[in-house]
């Protein structure tokens, strides 16, 4: 009943706030009415969601078993059948609350910073309508649900990353992120077209109680005979590489920062990007019998967490540098689900909910105060002018960067540990990247920190002057996921990973006995603990360093490696890569097959020929449109002649 | 028969419309349209509350013909005029039914020559449309699916755009060749089995390099309805130059014929022949799938990238439909209604700001949104089913077309499955040139949103299309036994062939 609830308040809020968008030439009076309005009831749903959330969370901490909630039937067909049924674990049940949370956060957060935006209902209406999809996503109990969730939560996106639908720039990014994201949803959809094939079902409960019996099955896909369970599984990452913006499907994550900042933070840094490590450790009964695919993961993850992490060192947009920031952690997601250490994923997951949404709504803080400049370049000397959002965004660096006692120090040492303590091959890859990623988050953070807040003012004169805090409606959610920042690491860590693991996770997470990575992870040597820390502060020095100290060395460097800085600033030319690969042949290709082959070759010995043929042939008694008619009513006639002729030839012989 | 002829009614209540309109005498012409156009609104209307009838007084749990009606026509012939439906034809009844009086209400203002003809051939049109679905006699289906074409090529000919000789012409050279050919078919199959009976046709096994031969000549025609590549030319010429409501009929129900010929002959009947062109069929709709998805892409006309797009659609249908699996077949079915709705709608859509602007050129839009959030809204919603998301009903006949192939082919699955990349690049290309944007254009400064008789043509569909996405049961339910038994009989004449050809040895 709860979880119904928990569904239905955001589906409510979106549908009632999408019917105020469609009140044209309306007094400006009754306008902002229905604009508050709108603000008020997907708050309230947001909010009432939210408190139920916790309520199941709660009963979850105090042993609450696994349940299904069967709404109705959704599709049957053979034995292809399936239910709309909201499915809540220990895993549902934290995704729950992270959700929730901070859709709540960032639906009260853009009360403030939507203020002069003339579709305010559209825009609410839009996150609440995106909270649903999450929602049912997280609460599937089948794989079709999932990707119901899957591709809506895709939709959400692409609308509000095309909200402000004047600009060419951002309907070309929310085209981008819908259309990468449907190549990785390509993937997941023959993974579930091969689940079905083997298993007979899309039925997670059932998938995951035969998944023993069917280990060693071999699947025949596109002619070679392979080790079935490897196939989905490495089927089902694409879509989650796609969702979750993994090396090779990640373009599209930096130009969704084209959509408003609150955005960015719900959708692009705390929740739907992190839809492929819950998918990964939902189905871990799935990966757990595939080394390969596990193996894959882990090497993904980890390269996608130093790839994103370089990139993010020369960006100077302050919301791109956040955003390849997002993409490398998820990395560090992934590779320890590779590693087996769901729970630590998911534990990375949970606080960099927090601290990223912090970034990304404080980022945004800057960029209003600012007047909409998103560029650091023209930053600087602020730090007194905004202290609330300078003190907040220290605190989401600090989580960022991993430093004790901060929420990341916790999570991504455990990430860390797990990845060493794996003891193989791709684990010490992990390590080491992940090491080196640690070093390189922490600098972009403090490069982002500095660049932003000190140094000379580099911004016009106009702008300095209307630099100002934030009101209070924009502040007070920072607040609150500030404290999550600084807290939630501490408080998590015996649950999640810690002692109280098992216990807590319930069966909702499935590690094979020989898979101890998490259990090892506690029994480290005291070097690999504090290295990620010790790197971290180094990062936070050479930051320093650069920034604030000898600010003419980031100049010679980057002259002196000049075509380096430059591959990293065109993001290792990913972009270029694919348009010339994918998206200019595609439409060459559509040009050649229409012009070629429809237009010469098909109509041309076709009815274009027979036409010129009849046309030097026609007598010039009929026109050609009542000729054609003739032509055929009369051809139609000897046919039913024909066909009597043939019944009365059959009846008299 | 003692039974209400309930499908003779809704077959034949639309001709008995246009005989009326056809009496309609005035000195004032304007009287005369505006009966014309309210007497064919209402024939049509209340042919869709008739044919509510079938909906709800169809038995789902029987494979049968229902609501037959025979009676003796020539009976030195063997002919006879045989009426029924069963759970693969009785939704494409109502699919017609349906869509005829949204037609008429979109012609209302676009049509403003010769209205009384026009409605005239709508209404005939409906009757053969409905006639066609439900033959169960060879010679009345020949009647009803060729002639079809007369009222189309009126329509297209006479209310067309400016090369609607060449389209229209277009259109009768390819279903002529096809047609031709059927008909030799149906000829040699009277003489093998002695019957024009559908329903004992269905029956009747062929001999095996017969069933070969039969396969080709009505492939030659359904491949050219459905339409499939290479003999789909005719169908964007056809779209383009058709008005808005030709267009629609055309995409919701003409180019459902070759599907549903395939699934009462094709398979059941050539069941052999079937499994030996499958090859051949996956291999031309792989190919529709991809090709025409490329092309959609860089159409500079809306009509046309839409007409494309029909075509790829369809390639899911002629998938599913030689699976045969049960998901392959009810997924086939399930894409051509949701493709009924949702297409016919987005031809709406457009015919929406040609009426207001006179141009089909993408290029002459962009930034509607301003101007029309409402009906930008609807068309958001026509496009998202169009590339099948989840939760509208374009989502779920590819969903089991394609689960149903992958237990077959893994390559055909895959290939196809590119498709959904593809649907979603060239709809959402085309949606944000038109939609959104700033607005450029100054012709477009002055348009408005949609009237309240616009809202009534979406209304119904829009429902639609979410219904047949949440909650597919609904129809499916109709399907279920009448493509089970349709399935037994291909793999029991299947069987049979094998044991045949095993005694042989």
């Amino acid at each position: 009943m709860l979880e119904t609830l928990i569904v239905m308040f955001p589906l409510i809020g979106a549908i009632i706030a999408g019917m105020m968008t469609f009140g044209r030439n309306l007094e400006k009076e009754t306008r902002l009415n229905i604009d508050r309005a709108a603000q008020w009831i997907t708050c309230l749903g947001m909010l009432l969601s939210t408190l139920c959330s916790i309520i199941v969370f709660m009963d979850f901490i105090n042993g609450s078993s696994s349940r299904t909630t069967e709404l109705f039937t959704w599709l049957t067909s053979g034995t292809v059948e399936v239910s709309w049924a909201l499915k809540v674990d220990t895993l549902t049940a934290v995704m729950m609350l992270v959700v929730t949370g901070v859709s709540t956060v960032v639906h009260v957060y853009s009360i403030g910073y939507m203020h002069h935006d003339t579709s305010i209902p559209r825009f609410m209406s839009y996150l609440s309508l995106f909270t649903f999809f999450m929602l049912m996503l997280i609460t599937a109990d089948n794989l079709l649900q999932l990707f119901f969730g899957w591709e809506g939560v895709g939709l959400a996106s692409y609308l509000l990353i095309g909200f402000w639908y004047k600009k060419p720039s951002a309907n070309a990014a929310a085209i981008k992120a819908f259309l990468v994201n449907r190549v990785g949803d390509f993937g997941f959809a023959i993974g579930i077209f091969g689940v079905f094939m083997i298993f007979d079902t899309i039925h997670l409960e059932t998938i995951f109680t035969t998944v023993i019996d069917k280990k060693d099955v071999t699947i025949n896909f596109l002619g070679f005979d392979l080790h079935a369970i490897t196939v989905l599984c490495l089927l089902l990452f694409i879509g989650a590489m796609g969702k979750s913006a993994q090396l090779g499907l990640h373009t599209w994550l930096p130009d969704a920062m084209e959509g408003p900042t609150p955005v960015s933070a719900l959708i692009h840094a705390a929740t739907m990007v992190t839809a492929g490590v819950f998918m990964v450790a939902r189905l871990s009964p799935l990966f757990e019998y595939s080394d390969l695919a596990l193996t894959v993961i882990t090497i993904i993850g980890a390269s996608t967490a130093i790839f994103a992490a370089t990139i993010a060192c020369v960006q100077n947009d302050i919301k791109r540098v956040i955003a390849y920031s997002t993409c490398s952690q998820l990395g560090y997601m992934f590779f320890a689900c590779g590693v087996s250490a769901y729970s630590a994923g998911i534990f990375h997951l949970m606080t960099h909910g927090f601290f990223k949404a912090l970034l990304f709504l404080g980022a945004g803080s800057v960029i209003h105060a600012m007047s909409d400049e998103q560029d650091m370049r023209k930053m600087g000397g602020i730090w007194r002018m905004v202290p609330a959002t300078y003190i907040l965004m220290w605190i989401g660096s600090l989580a960022l960067a991993g430093i004790w006692p901060f929420a990341g120090f916790y999570s991504k040492d455990i990430v860390l540990e797990a990845a060493w303590a794996s003891q193989t091959i791709v684990g010490q890859y992990a390590f080491w990247t992940g090491i080196l990623a640690a070093f390189l988050t922490a600098f972009y953070s403090w490069r982002l920190i500095f660049l932003t807040f000190h140094g000379t003012p580099r911004a016009d004169e106009v702008t300095m002057g209307h630099v100002h805090e934030s009101p209070k409606i924009m502040i007070l959610p920072l607040l609150v996921l500030a404290i999550g920042a600084i807290f939630a690491g501490y408080i998590g860590y015996e649950h999640f990973v810690g002692y109280k693991n098992t216990n807590f996770w319930d069966n909702s997470i499935f590690i094979l006995d020989q898979h101890s990575a998490l259990e090892d992870a506690h029994h480290v040597s005291s070097w690999v603990k504090y290295l990620p820390l010790i790197v971290g502060l180094l990062g936070i020095c050479l930051a320093y360093t650069f920034y604030i100290y000898k600010t003419d060395i980031p100049d010679h460097l980057k002259n002196a490696f000049y075509t380096f800085y430059k591959f990293l600033l065109n993001k290792w030319y990913f972009d270029e890569l694919y348009d010339r690969v994918f998206v200019k042949p595609s439409f060459s290709f559509g040009h050649g097959f229409w012009n070629v082959i429809d237009d010469w070759i098909i109509d041309g010995l076709g009815p274009d020929g027979i036409s010129e043929t009849i046309k030097r042939t026609a007598s010039k008694v009929t026109t050609l449109q009542t000729g054609y008619l003739y032509h055929y009513a009369f051809a139609m006639l000897i046919g039913v002649v024909l066909i009597i002729t043939g019944y009365l030839f059959k009846s008299v012989g | 028969m003692s039974e209400f002829p309930i499908l003779s009614l809704v077959t034949f209540l639309p001709i008995a419309g246009a005989l009326f309109i056809l009496t309609i005498r005035d000195k004032e012409p304007h009287v005369v349209e505006r009966n014309a156009r309210y007497v064919a609104l209402w024939t049509s209307g209340v042919n869709f509350l008739l044919s509510l009838y079938l909906w709800f007084n169809f038995d789902s749990s029987s494979a049968a013909f229902q609501f037959v009606v025979k009676s003796e026509w020539m009976p030195i012939l063997g002919l006879s005029y045989h009426l029924g439906v069963d759970g693969i034809s009785i939704l494409f009844v109502l699919l017609t039914t349906l869509l005829t009086p949204i037609c008429v209400l979109a012609s209302w203002e676009s049509i403003s020559v010769r209205i009384k003809e026009y409605m005239i051939s709508f209404l005939v049109l409906e009757t053969l449309m409905v006639g066609m679905f439900c033959a169960l006699d060879l010679m009345l289906f020949y009647i009803f699916f060729e002639g079809v074409l007369i009222p189309m090529f009126l329509i297209i000919g006479i209310w067309g755009g400016a090369r609607r000789v060449y389209s229209a012409f277009k259109l009768f050279l390819f279903t002529l060749t096809g047609s031709v050919l059927m008909l030799l078919a149906m000829f040699t199959m009277y003489f093998d089995a002695g019957t024009s009976d559908i329903s004992k046709l269905l029956t009747h096994s062929f001999p095996a390099s017969l069933q070969t031969w039969l396969w080709l000549a009505f492939f030659a025609s359904f491949a050219v309805k459905i339409p499939m590549w290479p003999v789909h030319t005719w169908l964007p010429d056809a779209h383009v130059e058709a008005p808005t409501a030709g267009s629609v009929i055309l995409a919701g129900v003409l180019l459902k014929f070759g599907g549903y010929g395939m699934l009462r002959f094709s398979l059941p009947m050539f069941p052999l022949a079937s499994i030996d062109f499958t090859p051949l069929v996956y291999t031309l709709s792989m190919v529709a799938i991809i090709y025409t998805s490329l092309v959609a892409l860089v159409q500079s006309d809306m009509k046309k990238l839409i007409a494309y797009s029909s075509i790829a659609h369809m390639g899911f249908v002629t998938i599913g439909v030689f699976t045969p699996t049960t998901q392959g077949v009810e997924g086939a079915i399930y894409v051509m209604l949701s493709h009924g709705v949702v297409s016919s709608a987005l031809f709406l859509i457009v015919g929406v700001i040609y009426d207001r602007n006179h141009s089909r050129k993408i290029a002459d839009y962009g930034g509607l949104v301003h101007r029309m959030p409402v009906y930008a809204m609807i068309f958001m919603v026509f496009t998202l089913a169009s590339i099948g998301l989840p939760g509208t009903g374009g989502f779920i006949g590819e969903f089991l077309v394609l689960i149903g192939v992958f237990q077959i082919n893994t390559w055909v699955a895959t290939l196809a499955s590119l498709g959904i990349i593809f649907s979603a690049a060239y709809m959402l290309y085309l949606y944000r040139r038109v939609i959104f944007g700033e607005l450029t254009n100054d012709k477009l400064k002055k348009t408005f949103d949609l009237t309240p008789r616009e809202w009534s043509l979406f209304a119904p569909l829009l429902l639609l299309t979410i219904w047949m996405g949440i909650y597919p049961s609904t129809f499916l339910d109709f399907m279920h036994v009448s493509v089970d038994s349709l399935l037994k009989q291909v793999e029991q004449a299947q069987a049979v062939a094998t044991n045949i050809s095993f005694a042989a040895k």
